[in-house]
């Protein structure tokens, strides 16, 4: 298990550089003078020029790449223009709410989508399968961000239940947060949960055409019992791994979920910094996020082989 | 051409017809294919008679007419600015499909000589792979946005973001079956036979890939119409004045509590749209790929 995990952690290196020097080269995509984009057109000669020499334009090429890495190995992701403090501290101030609705997300999308693709798989061409995987389908196809929408106009501004949008820390008022990060959770999880139900369902089918399955019938237990003592345990080990997807995928839907909930998370962090040309931010979000998609993918990885010892040896 | 040949070619073509005619009676005899083609048709339909089928300009404000509900002069209503959301709805297929299909046969396109090049030369296959994976290692829809960040809002710039962002998922692809074929007796027969590693590559090797290609493409023009609504959405996608389902459904966003329509209209054409599209690539899977088949 441990030359699996050094083999896995080994590879992510020339992953993180691959990333590193794409983030890298964001800057120089922008059309033109990316300083006099940057400081926009007011901006005077000696203005662009000090900036120029400020970001490290000024030498070539090779040099900033090094000069960008070094400084990333350090920890400093550069300074934001508009907001006047360090990158790193931003992003650290914008974490929170992001993981918070992350973590309810996907505990939505688990608890649907697991029991959903379980019943759906257990009695597969039913009714209830037809149903469940019907709403799966449309799970899929529904653009959160439109369903997010269609939440506030119906819980918050026709029944008045639940806020319209804003965020309370869960640290500091636990009832409000729970009522805040309702209706974005919910939004945020259930195109995930279509994509688990489906994968738990697809699991299920599989597992009970196993040998053992028809022993445990043929011995005469009861079928609730060969479902859900010896087939359920089986099907969740690969559906493991597709929650694992689904908590990186999450983070790009939780972006997209902050700017219709007004959550101030990283999500609204990037998009503010856009408009405002804010670029080191920009560099600052998509690194962190990237090294978190993958993080979460190592982690996903190593629990798929710690669980199934068959993968170590791939 | 040598006699022998023309024979061969003239027997070769009845046979070429028949496999055509056997595909396209399996690809009919499929559910989803059907349903899904046909809404799908059905939206280019819309999308290429755009100006004939919509009752007023777009892009022409009426402020008087602002924010009216659903109704006979306006069939779904109003926007903020008095502009007929049926007509920017219809509109706004254009953009979406445009996006979709572009990036669509610009990935397709990256993906086969990307793929087929790390599939068939292994040396380069480490340093083309490693950029891949450094690619697929950012979320897409952040990539998305870091880029048309750089790159400032536009249609072609949201085709070329997108593009950038799917083209990985093909070039993987189709370096898998390039990798799994190029093993192939026939294959090996080819360069026995002293062919060219480019001729065996696009000769022999990408014909096996049309089928996975395709249901990958089916997929990614999905994914592109919800990406470019996204990033509309977000602002950062095509410009405001441009009617596309995005913009509409963020336009929908600032008036949600007097008008619930100018969204949801929008947001309905894009479900439809994911709806049609998934359906006929899961559909084309089944048929072409029946090895990835969801049970």
């Amino acid at each position: 298990m441990a030359t699996y995990l050094l083999r896995r952690l080994l590879a992510l290196v020339p992953v993180m550089l691959v990333v590193v020097t794409i983030v890298f080269f964001l800057i120089h995509l922008i059309p033109g003078d990316p300083v006099a984009v940057i400081l926009g057109p007011e901006a005077n000669a000696q203005q662009i020029e000090d900036a120029r020499r400020e970001l490290g334009l000024d030498r070539p090429l090779h040099e900033q790449l090094v000069r960008f890495y070094t400084r990333l190995l350090r920890g400093d992701l550069g300074r934001s223009y508009f907001l006047d403090r360090p990158v790193t501290q931003a992003l650290w101030e914008r974490t929170e709410p992001t993981l918070v609705l992350m973590a309810g997300g996907l505990f939505v999308a688990v608890l649907i989508g697991v029991p959903s693709g379980i019943v759906a798989g257990a009695y597969q061409g039913s009714w209830w399968d037809r149903g469940l995987m019907t709403l799966a389908l449309l799970g899929v196809c529904v653009p959160g961000f439109w369903l997010s929408l269609n939440f506030i106009y119906l819980f918050s501004v026709r029944l008045g239940w639940l806020p319209v949008a804003g965020y309370a820390s869960v640290f500091q008022d636990p009832v409000a947060a729970l009522r805040h990060m309702l209706l974005p959770a919910v939004s945020l999880g259930f195109n995930q949960s279509a994509l688990i139900a489906r994968i738990a369902r697809s699991c299920m089918i599989e597992v009970l055409r196993q040998d053992y399955i028809r022993t445990a019938r043929a011995k005469g237990l009861a079928e609730r019992s060969v479902i859900y003592l010896h087939a359920f345990r089986n099907a969740l080990v690969p559906v493991v791994t597709v929650i694992g997807i689904t908590m990186a995928i999450l983070i790009g839907g939780a972006v997209v979920t902050e700017i219709v909930f007004n959550i101030p998370g990283l999500g609204r962090l990037i998009i503010s910094a856009i408009l405002r040309r804010d670029y080191p931010v920009v560099q600052g979000v998509v690194l962190v996020t990237a090294a978190a998609y993958m993080l979460i993918n190592l982690v996903v990885d190593v629990v798929y082989a710690f669980i199934d010892p068959r993968i170590r040896y791939v | 051409m040598a006699v022998a040949d023309r024979a061969v070619v003239l027997a070769e073509a009845p046979a070429a017809a028949g496999e055509r005619t056997k595909w396209a009676r399996r690809l009919l005899r499929n559910r989803n294919v059907v349903i899904g083609g046909s809404v799908f048709l059905l939206l280019v339909l819309v999308a290429l008679f755009a100006n004939a089928l919509s009752p007023y300009n777009p892009t022409r404000l009426y402020p008087g007419q602002r924010l009216k509900p659903p109704g006979l002069q306006n069939l779904l209503g109003t926007d903020e600015f008095g502009r007929d959301i049926a007509s920017l709805v219809l509109h706004g297929s254009r953009v979406s499909l445009l996006v979709g299909c572009v990036t669509m046969v610009l990935t397709s396109l990256g993906g086969v000589v990307i793929g087929l090049i790390a599939g068939y030369y292994r040396r380069l296959d480490i340093v083309i792979m490693r950029v891949m994976d450094g690619l697929m290692a950012f979320p897409a829809i952040l990539l998305a946005i870091a880029l048309m960040a750089a790159r400032g809002p536009g249609v072609w710039n949201v085709i070329l973001s997108l593009s950038v962002v799917y083209l990985p998922r093909t070039a993987m692809l189709i370096r898998s079956t390039a990798l799994s074929v190029r093993e192939l007796d026939y294959v090996l027969a080819a360069q026995a036979l002293g062919r060219s590693g480019f001729g065996i590559a696009f000769r022999h090797i990408l014909p096996n890939c049309i089928g996975p290609l395709l249901v990958q493409g089916t997929f990614i023009f999905a994914y592109a119409v919800l990406a470019e609504a996204i990033l509309g959405f977000l602002g950062v996608g095509v410009p405001p004045y441009v009617p596309s389902w995005g913009n509409v459904i963020a336009s929908g966003k600032n008036v949600i509590r007097e008008a619930f329509w100018v969204s949801l209209f929008p947001g309905l054409a894009l479900t439809l749209s994911g709806l049609s599209l998934n359906l006929l690539g899961d559909g084309l899977r089944d048929v072409l790929d029946p090895r990835l088949r969801v049970q």
